[in-house]
């Protein structure tokens, strides 16, 4: 017989060999992964902090109603912030019955089959293209091909399609959440699938839809670049009016200022920022409580 | 007088036939809604490719992808070699990867094996704010905090426009987007693997370097392609803070143009239709487009090719 397995009273489960030194490296380990958390908690305090303590004494109430000015202490986003309640409002207009459709055609119309798995994977292709290539393509097809020129409809649809698989995959998730039996009790009453869909699936899943397409557009709101290559205007006077009028938007107000050398228009530009993210916190906190008041109400 | 009797239909044929009316009506409409993102990514390739087919007619497309002079907006000396944009491009994936590749992922692990979910519940919502700040911000404190209080300091010969600020804002700008995929990566392996390495004896460090990590490296390495995506797309960070001189990029020091930078460079000035600087837009769009999409279906493949499944 071989000897016994079981430690003998003298041998005891006492940390021998290297066991002090493995807990030493493992306590190492949880600091550098702390360090590394704590490095993007940091990041963001001191970019908060920069642009408070530059930005902050440029604010006031004349920066939400002035023009642009060539004189930093007279200038201010008035012109920009009509700009973007346009290309916003109408973006919205365009994207959110359309992304909410196509997200509804996905996960409660289309069959299984080689085409809807074509058009999933499109859609999350799209989702990735730099949204610099979303201004080229406004710019070929809206500006250029259909020869609307450098005005509020051209770069309200440019936004649209960029906000679109935004809006369609987080929609897509919201739809996602709803149980099965939810449908089958409307089927097993009889109930058509655009019944089951627009009175019993959509109107559970709204919250979850609304908080997606309210993160979509804070986000478009925040975005320069393809307005800038889709045409927004550098320096506007006047609000726009309608479609066909030359617009510019908040941000890229704040990066015309940006670019000039004085250090006033940089200020300046700072106290935009604050603006900006004025907007985009509250924005962000209209998802929060949306989410939160609709999901108390229902358990699945 | 209302009596059934077996064999007749109860149910109005009329309503029957609105209600399938409506079915096919509402179906179609979803159809055409969602038909629409393939009318985009059309419409994207279309506008790119006819508009860089105006600009090959007047210069090669071996020139243009082999030459290391980009002068654009010289005139009458025009010379259109992508390769400094290219290499300007790289250099801020890769210097941004540095950043945010070990920051991302150590973030993901602290918050999914270390954290509680006191500290996690306040450690989320910081990362998604970073993710959620729009870029122009970031170019802003590349260009006039991290520039001139953090890089010439330790460096004094560093440029005012330079690649390796950009980069580092880049960097801080895509660490959400790895920490998140690769969190979601982490959670997904099963906790009974953790289980019986703890069994086992292994220490905590072990168990997420040896086993959590291994077991989830598809989703890991899939959210560092999909990074490595949205830095070679990002725009105004570099169009900020990189400057706008057309160089090959050796050393990150000095300013440098990406593709994106040169975009917004040309949109910046009046760019006349009809011009070759206006057309080269769309060549440079196009060769972004091309490289996003390539690495967005690589992340895709890889991700298919080599997920564990855990059940």
């Amino acid at each position: 017989m071989s000897a016994p397995f079981h430690a003998l009273p003298d041998e005891s489960l006492t940390a021998t060999g290297n066991l002090p030194r493995r807990q030493k490296i493992a306590s190492i380990g949880r600091g550098i992964f702390l360090l590394a958390t704590l490095f993007a908690v940091a990041a963001l305090v001191v970019l908060l902090w920069y642009i408070f303590q530059r930005g902050w004494n440029w604010l006031s109430w004349g920066l939400l109603t002035n023009p642009p000015s060539r004189r930093p202490e007279r200038a201010g986003l008035s012109i920009a912030i009509s700009g973007t309640l346009w290309i916003i409002s109408l973006t919205l207009l365009v994207a959110f019955p359309m992304g909410v459709a196509a997200a509804i055609y996905l996960e409660e119309y289309a069959p299984k089959n080689r085409w809807t798995r074509i058009l999933q994977i499109n859609i999350s292709n799209l989702a990735g293209v730099p949204s610099v290539v979303y201004g080229l393509l406004g710019l070929g097809i809206f500006v250029e091909w259909l020869n609307l020129g450098r005005v509020v409809l051209a770069g309200a649809l440019t936004m649209a399609l960029l906000s679109l698989p935004v809006i369609i995959i987080a929609s897509q998730e919201a739809l996602r959440a709803i149980p099965w039996s939810l449908r089958e009790a409307a089927y097993g009453v009889g109930a058509t699938r655009w019944q089951v869909t627009a009175s019993h699936v959509l109107p559970a899943a709204i919250p979850g839809i609304l908080t997606g397409v309210i993160l979509a557009v804070s986000r478009a709101i925040g975005e320069t670049a393809p307005l800038l290559v889709a045409g927004a205007a550098g320096f506007v006077t006047t609000k726009p009016g309608g479609f066909f009028d030359s617009y510019t938007t908040i941000p890229i107000q704040i990066y015309n200022w940006m670019s000039r050398p004085q250090t006033e228009f940089r200020d300046l530009a700072s106290a935009g920022i604050i603006v900006l993210l004025a907007l985009l916190i509250s924005m962000n906190l209209i998802a929060i409580i949306v989410r939160q008041r609709f999901s108390a109400k229902t358990r699945w | 007088m209302p009596f059934f009797r077996p064999g007749q239909s109860y149910v109005d044929a009329n309503l029957l036939r609105r209600h399938h009316l409506t079915e096919k009506t509402a179906g179609y409409i979803l159809l055409a809604c969602a038909v629409v993102s393939v009318l985009t990514t059309i419409g994207i390739v279309v506008v790119l490719l006819a508009q860089a087919l105006n600009f090959f007619a007047d210069v090669s497309v071996v020139e243009f992808l082999t030459g290391t002079e980009w002068t654009a907006l010289f005139q009458n000396q025009q010379q259109w070699g992508v390769l400094p944009l290219v290499s300007a491009t790289l250099m801020v994936t890769l210097l941004s990867l540095v950043v945010a590749i070990p920051i991302g992922l150590m973030s993901a692990i602290f918050l999914s094996e270390y954290a509680s979910p006191r500290t996690r519940a306040i450690l989320k919502p910081v990362l998604e704010l970073l993710a959620g700040i729009p870029t122009i911000i970031y170019g802003f404190f590349a260009l006039t905090f991290i520039t001139p209080e953090i890089l010439k300091r330790l460096w004094p010969q560093t440029s005012v426009y330079n690649v390796l600020a950009a980069s580092i804002a880049v960097g801080i700008m895509i660490v959400p987007l790895i920490a998140s995929l690769s969190e979601d990566a982490i959670r997904s392996v099963p906790s009974s693997m953790r289980e019986g390495a703890y069994a086992l004896g292994a220490t905590k460090l072990e168990v997420s370097t040896r086993i959590i990590v291994p077991a989830a490296l598809s989703g890991i390495v899939a959210s560092f392609i999909l990074a490595t995506s949205r830095a070679v797309g990002e725009t105004m960070i570099v169009a900020l803070a990189a400057g706008a001189k057309a160089q090959m990029v050796t050393n990150p020091l000095e300013p440098g143009e990406t593709m994106t930078g040169y975009i917004v460079q040309v949109v910046s000035g009046d760019a006349s239709r009809g011009t070759s600087i206006y057309y080269s837009l769309f060549a440079v769009g196009l060769l972004l487009f091309v490289m996003t999409l390539a690495l967005n279906i690589f992340s895709h493949w890889f991700v298919r090719r080599f997920r564990e499944e855990y059940e």
